[in-house]
């Protein structure tokens, strides 16, 4: 079920109704069946899945807060009888059985979802390699991807991580463990949560709240209107440029840059104002996964505004374990030994980094392309690193550092360069996209853009028109943000005013949204025989 | 607390009823008018506003509302009818636009064109806007959006229009200003007047069929149509108008036949008569021989007339005061139509505020 | 206490580690410098953070460093 479609509509109004006439103690369980309800709509076949991961780690877990308790009670028991040594020994090997829990669950959860969304591409490559030696080809097994598995594996994983390194006890409740691994908003773009931020949350009872259903309400609807009024609308212009790299090159690449950069933000942080929103309505508190990212001044800020949850879940998950491991700290400190400080301090940031960007980017899809998008990232993240003493020189010899114009260019540098990398996502192949990107220096094709260029991508001069004041008005709201919560500062406001508000956006996505069959005369042309 | 709370509802309810009071004027301006161009967009819609109880109802595609006049069926026979067609009126959309109709009267005769069987299946979500959006919601309605949709069409696209034709914002002409709230008559109960010519020219040949058999679908809602009709006590007339195409096979034809004498129906296939009737495809069409124009249908008509007459024994009702006195507004309606359109056809060569079909071919 | 300040000061000279308590917080130390910190402390005062106890709460201020510090050093 899309967001943007009348059955999901019509979904969450019976939802949102039902829950709150209901016994409150009974409102996580429905929440439960709606997400059953929500998934088996993408395909009932698909649950098996989700199904398997649930169970896989429930009783994974289980297993590992037993052997917790065990050790607790055991500890406990012979508290002067062990000395320093012992202790060490016992503990090492009650994280030994755990391991045997946890790892092998891991490899099934993660190995579900490697197995059905790698094994086209990895097959694929292979035969690459086979055709060279003239040695036939594997096929491809073609496998279709569950809905949200890679939010929900990576979600569940995380809790189970959680319960192996003590964060908190396992939730003895399937029924709970379920509602967390497949609610439903947060299956199509995210946020991945951690079991701790929403349990209290998502389990509690939740009395009808004004504020909260209005404040949800109201966020849906912003999220509907970055959707259907700028996302899908510019769509149409990406598409246009992007699927036909040969006849758009230079500023046309260029403009496919810009409006990609804004398309893929209205469609993904719309989606999560949905996401939120529908949480909000039901007195539940998802985690913000975005914070004003094209508002930063360098990468790493960027990546710490931009898809948050995911950028957490790997830092923690992948970096810092990696960063902090035996191997890799052992090795840097023999470089350190060796004299190579310089080596010794970078080896652990430089090998997490280039693991973690790599599973980044096949985490965004199973494609030469993403790998690479992933591996740039990681390497102009650490360019600005190393550059990181020069910057240093630079601010104390000039005192632009805080002024709003060189504020304004990191803004810019920022946003220009997350658009370049963004390229070999447009084009969807590595070659296509640099030589594209080359157009951009050799082509000087600017004018053409402007003298009719932009009326051949398939929006008219009304649709720019529209999109100009959309993305002012996103805009607006950003900076407005700042300062404070836009829907308090909203709800501060004489009703009518609000109430104006909420209807001139709603009336705004009925009116200017890129949804439904556009009326054209022309098919009423009768066609001949 | 309790006057906040009055004060809230209060304004509350004032707000709703004034969005969706914006919101229905929004629809009304962004919903296509079908006045200057495509008229027969308002066809279905047009019929409310008429006076009901007719003697005959016609159903059917565009070979009944651009081949039958039911003016001249007055001004002959003294009988009164109207047509219940609309572009590619698909079988479905016939019978139940036939259902309703016998909620507001109920006609001695109702006259079916068949070229629809051949169609078994939803077609194109155009057509489908053009009979269906005419309609006034009811259940009877409902069931034929159902009937009717094509892949990704959604009911609430016809429950609110809005949703689908809210693109036109950047399309808007004077038309749609001028026609929000109502609409000019354009029809002539249910007919659709053209008086220019364009002589059949080279007719394509007829392809062979893998299958010429109907659809279980189309046989499906015929059954209807005729246990509805035999409900009723209304005399259910099946015909084929003439026209030089599409091509009429024979085997379709013979099917017809079969049903029509297995269900005890009468079935006229008109298209051998046409030389009978008078209808010259030099003259008497404006498209090159898909439909009549006006000349042809007033010879069909004439022949229609015949058969309504003698074989169902409909009365010539021109005795009747009320009758003549609302038809004559008709017929002046009908006249006045007819000198404009003559007119155009001197001064441009064509009709230019007439025109219906697009340039280009066949229509269903 | 005085060798965290100096692994902390090594990283940032110019930021107040005295006073600050929000370094994660307020993305004064970012991963990177995290991981350097970790390293550096592990081999000053040869312990072995673990991958828990990398929590904002451990990292916002010199002080919390300090208690981390001295609880893995008792456990040990």
């Amino acid at each position: 079920m899309l967001f943007t479609s009348y059955r999901f509509i019509a979904f969450l109004l019976v939802l949102f109704f039902v829950y709150y006439l209901i016994p409150k103690h009974f409102q996580w369980k429905l929440l439960l069946v709606a997400s059953y309800l929500f998934y088996a709509f993408a395909g009932p076949k698909y649950l098996i899945y989700i199904l398997a991961t649930t169970l896989s780690t429930y009783c994974a877990s289980l297993r590992i807060d037993r052997i917790q308790s065990v050790q607790a009670g055991y500890l406990k028991e012979n508290k002067g009888k062990l000395d320093r040594k012992e202790r060490k020994a016992y503990k090492a090997q009650m994280k030994k059985k755990q391991r045997q829990w946890m790892i092998p669950c891991m490899v099934f959860n993660f190995g579900i979802l490697a197995v059905l969304k790698y094994a086209d591409f990895t097959i694929g490559n292979l035969n690459g390699l086979l055709r060279v030696f003239h040695v036939a080809e594997l096929p491809l097994p073609g496998f279709l991807l569950p809905l949200g598995i890679s939010f929900y594996t990576f979600q569940t994983m995380g809790y189970l991580i959680d319960v192996y390194r003590g964060k908190y006890p396992c939730e003895r409740n399937i029924g709970k463990l379920a509602l967390f691994i497949s609610f439903f908003p947060q299956l199509i773009q995210g946020p991945i949560s951690r079991f701790d931020d929403l349990k209290e949350t998502m389990f509690s009872e939740h009395p009808l709240d004004l504020r909260n259903v209005s404040f949800g309400l109201e966020r849906i609807l912003w999220g509907y209107f970055k959707k259907l009024v700028v996302a899908d609308k510019l769509l149409v212009a990406v598409n246009a440029i992007v699927k036909n790299p040969g006849q758009y090159e230079g500023a046309y690449v260029l403009a496919g840059m810009f409006f990609y950069a804004i398309t893929l933000y209205a469609d993904f942080t719309g989606g999560i104002d949905v996401a939120i929103g529908v949480g909000q309505v039901l007195g539940i508190r998802i985690q913000e996964n975005f914070i004003r990212p094209y508002f930063s001044r360098s990468i790493a800020e960027y990546w710490r505004r931009w898809h948050i949850s995911l950028g957490a879940w790997f830092r923690e998950y992948l970096f810092y374990p990696i960063s902090v491991s035996r191997p890799v700290l052992d090795s840097s400190r023999r470089c350190k030994k060796r004299g190579q400080g310089w080596l010794s301090r970078r080896l652990p940031i430089y090998v997490s980094s280039v693991i973690v960007w790599f599973v980044t980017g096949i985490w965004h899809g199973a494609a030469w392309n993403f790998i690479v998008w992933g591996l740039l990232n990681c390497l102009v993240i650490l360019i600005s690193e190393e550059c990181k003493p020069l910057y240093e020189k630079f601010h104390k010899r000039f005192s632009v550092k805080d002024t709003f114009w060189y504020r304004l260019f990191e803004v810019a540098r920022t946003f220009w360069l997350m658009s370049f990398l963004r390229t070999l996502d447009c084009y969807r192949d590595v070659g296509t996209t640099f030589r594209m990107v080359g157009t951009i220096f050799t082509e000087w094709n600017i004018g053409e853009l402007f003298r009719g260029g932009l009326m051949q991508l398939g929006l008219s001069v009304a649709d720019y028109g529209v999109l100009a004041v959309a993305v002012l008005l996103l805009l607006a709201v950003s900076l407005t943000g700042r300062t404070g919560s836009v829907r308090e500062k909203l709800a501060a406001r004489p009703v009518a005013f609000r109430y104006a508000a909420c209807f001139a956006m709603f009336t705004a996505i009925l009116i200017f949204g890129a949804y439904g069959a556009g009326y054209d005369a022309s098919q009423f042309i009768y066609s001949q025989f | 607390m309790k006057k906040v709370m009055k004060k809230r509802i209060l304004f509350y309810t004032g707000a709703i009823a004034a969005s969706v009071l914006i919101l229905t004027f929004l629809q009304a301006l962004l919903m296509p008018k079908y006045m200057t161009s495509i008229p027969e967009g308002n066809l279905v819609e047009e019929y409310y506003r008429d006076t009901k109880n007719h003697d005959a109802i016609f159903v059917g595609d565009c070979e009944v509302f651009s081949n039958v006049s039911p003016v001249k069926l007055w001004e002959d026979y003294g009988i009164t009818s109207y047509i219940r067609g609309s572009a590619q009126q698909l079988p479905w959309q016939s019978y139940y636009l036939l259902e309703e109709t016998l909620k507001y009267e109920k006609p001695r005769v109702v006259v079916f064109n068949v070229l629809a069987m051949k169609y078994n299946e939803p077609q194109k979500e155009a057509y489908n806007r053009l009979t269906l959006d005419g309609m006034r919601l009811s259940p009877t309605k409902i069931r034929a959006v159902n009937a009717s949709m094509t892949e990704g069409e959604s009911l609430m696209t016809y429950l609110f229009p809005l949703l689908r034709y809210h693109s036109r914002w950047s399309e808007l002409t004077s038309e749609d200003i001028n026609y929000v709230f109502h609409r000019d008559k354009l029809s002539h109960n249910g007919y659709l007047m053209r008086v220019d010519v364009k002589p059949a020219g080279q007719i394509p040949k007829a392809k062979k069929l893998g299958d010429y058999r109907f659809g279980k679908n189309a046989y499906d809602y015929l059954d209807r149509m005729t246990k509805l009709c035999r409900e009723n006590g209304i005399e259910l007339l099946l015909i084929k108008s003439p026209s030089i195409y599409p091509y009429w096979y024979g085997e379709w034809d013979q099917q017809v036949v079969d049903y029509a004498g297995k269900n005890g129906l009468t079935y006229i296939n008109f298209l051998p008569e046409a030389e009978d009737m008078g209808i010259d495809y030099e003259k008497d069409t404006f498209d090159g021989g898909l439909h009549l124009n006006l000349s042809g249908a007033e010879k069909f008509t004439d022949r229609l007339g015949e058969v309504l007459h003698e074989e169902y024994g409909l009365k010539d009702h021109r005795n009747n005061k009320r009758l003549c006195d609302l038809w004559q507004e008709k017929i002046d309606f009908y006249d006045a139509m007819r000198e404009d359109q003559e007119q155009e056809l001197r001064k441009y060569g064509y009709l230019k505020s007439y025109s219906t079909f697009e340039e280009k071919g066949s229509a269903e | 206490m005085d060798t965290i300040m100096e692994i902390l000061k090594d990283l940032h000279p110019d930021v107040d580690f005295e006073a600050c308590d929000t370094l994660v917080d307020d993305h004064i130390l970012d991963s990177f410098d995290i991981v350097s910190i970790v390293a550096d402390i592990n081999d000053e005062f040869d312990v072995s953070i673990p991958v828990e106890e990398i929590i904002p709460e451990n990292f916002n201020s010199a002080k919390a460093l300090n208690a981390l510090v001295e609880r893995l050093m008792e456990e040990e």
